[in-house]
């Protein structure tokens, strides 16, 4: 397999291409803008392909509402303020059954903030993000090549599901250039759509709408929604595990964290000590039965994020009180190193005792 | 021997009563577009976005394939499903609240960018869905719930004149303002929205019809009195007429 070096973001833009998306709207912001870029040269190459740079991040969600309803397979790209900016849109999307895919390269924030890398959105990311009762399926990936694969399986996730569905990166992964492989071969056929709106030929007129006046029409799509939802955390639940075999305490993180965390973990193993990585690659549906299971046998979890503390919470949620878990938090972009984060579990490790 | 038939429901318009009020503009704009979208065969490639507001609703009436946009985003939504389907009759129907206010932005850049789009802008001066408050379009002087004793300029702003500013857009290529206050406007806005939708099919740029409309409900006048609001009051501010025909190539 051929392997080019590519930033997170171009590798992002070009999987994209290679899963069949043929439509990118987007407004410029700081780090991601390079998908952007690459959506804007590529959707000019390949046939039918359609790139605008939206006056805003509330016109460019509109805008893939659209070209969703139209049944194109469609991205978008931002990073925290706008997207912030594109919930309402998510909101709708996620209402009107509309599949989409849409990357939040992370800033420290909240407001501007800055442009380093942070994991500030976890809750934003997984907890719908807008209004209304609904979730959108979350992927974090922790390397370049992790972003090409988890963005080809983000498009065949919306569509399956007919639901939006993040990747939710930072400025490290976003400008980080590693080696990567695209997928050669077919990809999966995507799920035919019979819900487009195309024009009524042949057919009866079709329309694609939210607002339900009666309570009980309404209610009856929040549930439908919500059954939705759990099928998605019934199959759809990824992770990675990484020696758990005899870990004694387990370090659960994501994404850029999870790559310093498992760094760290290779040293103090070298050590001696026996720890494991459990890093969430779907932050929702969020791996809660894995988390419980091991809780079995290991006592302590060590939480790290790049924030001050939000996944602590589902990691909580999933132990329901079983084992014990600390909190280790770098907000506002600061980037430890491996040796910083070893020490910071060594220390955990022998203050609980756990030789 | 038998009757000819020489008047029913346009083939584009669902059997289902509107729910408009009682001399509401809506109802005869429905009805318009449908019979424009007959008249040009174009039922089967056509996509309509309704707005937030009134004519939110839209949907039950119009025969054709209508996808909803949050409120003031039509001409984005619109706008991604025109590039995405190239050769179909895309139109927005959006109200002056949804267009010169919360949606300006979408509006202008699609007019900028020349996008093949369709906007029928009902103007009626007044946030109609909500219960009266005052719209971008409110003239001054105009009683509404949030400029009690009147739309006054050094608090509210002036009504904004959104078509004259779109046509200020090089993408723009046909702009008229029209209004449905007596069978001959009525009969002018259906020729208005027949050119806006051949200005599209020709692929010559965005296409705009603000169409002037009351609201008897909200002016707290009868419909006879509100119509004549709209010819007398409404008119001088924005005046009816082309204003902006650009010329082929």
């Amino acid at each position: 397999m051929n392997k080019k070096l590519m930033s997170g973001n171009h590798a992002i833009g070009e999987a994209a291409i290679r899963a069949g998306c043929r439509c990118y709207f987007g407004y410029p912001i700081t780090p991601q803008n390079e998908i952007a870029e690459h959506m804007a040269r590529r959707l000019n190459e390949v046939e039918g392909g359609v790139f605008i740079q939206a006056e805003s991040e509330l016109a460019g969600i509109n805008m893939v509402i659209g070209a969703s309803m139209a049944g194109a397979r469609v991205m978008t790209s931002s990073s925290s303020p706008g997207i912030s900016l594109k919930q309402e849109g998510i909101s709708f999307l996620c209402a009107l059954e509309l599949p989409a895919v849409i990357v939040n390269m992370t800033r420290g924030g909240p407001g501007l903030g800055n442009i380093a890398p942070a994991q500030s959105d976890y809750f934003q990311a997984t907890r719908g993000g807008g209004h209304g009762d609904y979730r959108t399926i979350v992927l974090a990936p922790s390397t370049v090549q992790e972003s090409v694969d988890l963005t080809v399986e983000a498009f065949q996730l919306a569509d399956t599901y007919r639901i939006a569905t993040l990747i939710l990166g930072d400025g490290m992964l976003g400008q980080m250039m590693e080696p990567v492989a695209f997928p050669d071969g077919k990809l999966p056929k995507p799920p035919v759509k019979d819900w487009t709106l195309t024009g009524a030929k042949g057919r009866p007129s079709r329309f694609i709408r939210s607002l339900l006046l009666d309570p009980v029409v309404e209610e009856e799509l929040n549930w439908k929604l919500a059954r939705k939802h759990e099928r998605i955390a019934a199959h759809e639940v990824r992770y990675e595990a990484y020696r758990l075999e005899d870990a004694k305490m387990v370090v659960v993180a994501f994404g850029s964290a999870a790559r310093i965390a498992k760094g760290a973990i290779k040293r103090t193993r070298e050590e001696g000590l026996k720890v494991g990585l459990l890093r969430p690659i779907t932050l929702w549906p969020f791996p809660h039965k894995i988390i419980k299971d091991v809780a079995k046998k290991v006592g302590h979890f060590l939480v790290f994020e790049m924030n001050t503390g939000q996944m602590v919470e589902d990691v909580r949620l999933a132990l329901g009180g079983k084992g014990e878990v600390s909190f280790y938090g770098r907000p506002g972009g600061v980037v430890i190193t491996p040796l910083e984060m070893s020490r910071v579990i060594s220390s955990r490790y022998y203050q609980k005792g756990l030789k | 021997m038998g009757f000819k038939k020489v008047f029913s429901r346009p083939h584009s318009l669902k059997d289902a009563p509107f729910h408009y009020c009682p001399g509401c503009g809506h109802s005869i704009i429905h009805r318009l577009v449908a019979e424009v979208i007959d008249e040009m065969g174009i039922q089967e490639k056509t996509i309509g976005v309704p707005p937030a507001g009134c004519a939110v609703l839209a949907y039950n009436y119009f025969d054709v394939d209508m996808g909803e946009a949050p409120h003031g985003r039509g001409a984005a939504v619109a706008t991604g499903l025109k590039r995405v389907l190239p050769d179909r009759m895309v139109f927005t129907y959006q109200g002056d609240g949804d267009i010169a206010a919360i949606g300006t932005a979408e509006t202008i850049h699609a007019a900028n960018r020349g996008e093949r789009i369709t906007v029928l802008f009902i103007n009626n001066g007044v946030y109609g869905m909500t219960g009266g408050q005052m719209a971008p379009t409110t003239i001054l002087g105009q009683e509404t719930t949030t400029t009690p004793g009147g739309r006054e300029q050094v608090r509210d702003g002036f009504p904004l004149n959104l078509s004259e500013m779109l046509a200020l857009t090089k993408g723009s290529a046909y702009i008229e303002r029209t209004a449905v206050t007596n069978p001959k406007n009525i009969m002018r806005t259906k020729k208005a929205i027949e050119k806006a939708f051949r200005v599209q099919m020709e692929g010559l740029g965005f296409s705009l019809v603000e169409i002037l409309s009351p609201c008897p409900t909200n002016l707290k006048l009868r419909p006879a009195d509100a119509w004549k609001w709209v010819e007398e009051k409404m008119v001088e501010i924005f005046p009816l007429g082309v204003i902006k025909a650009a010329k082929k190539g």
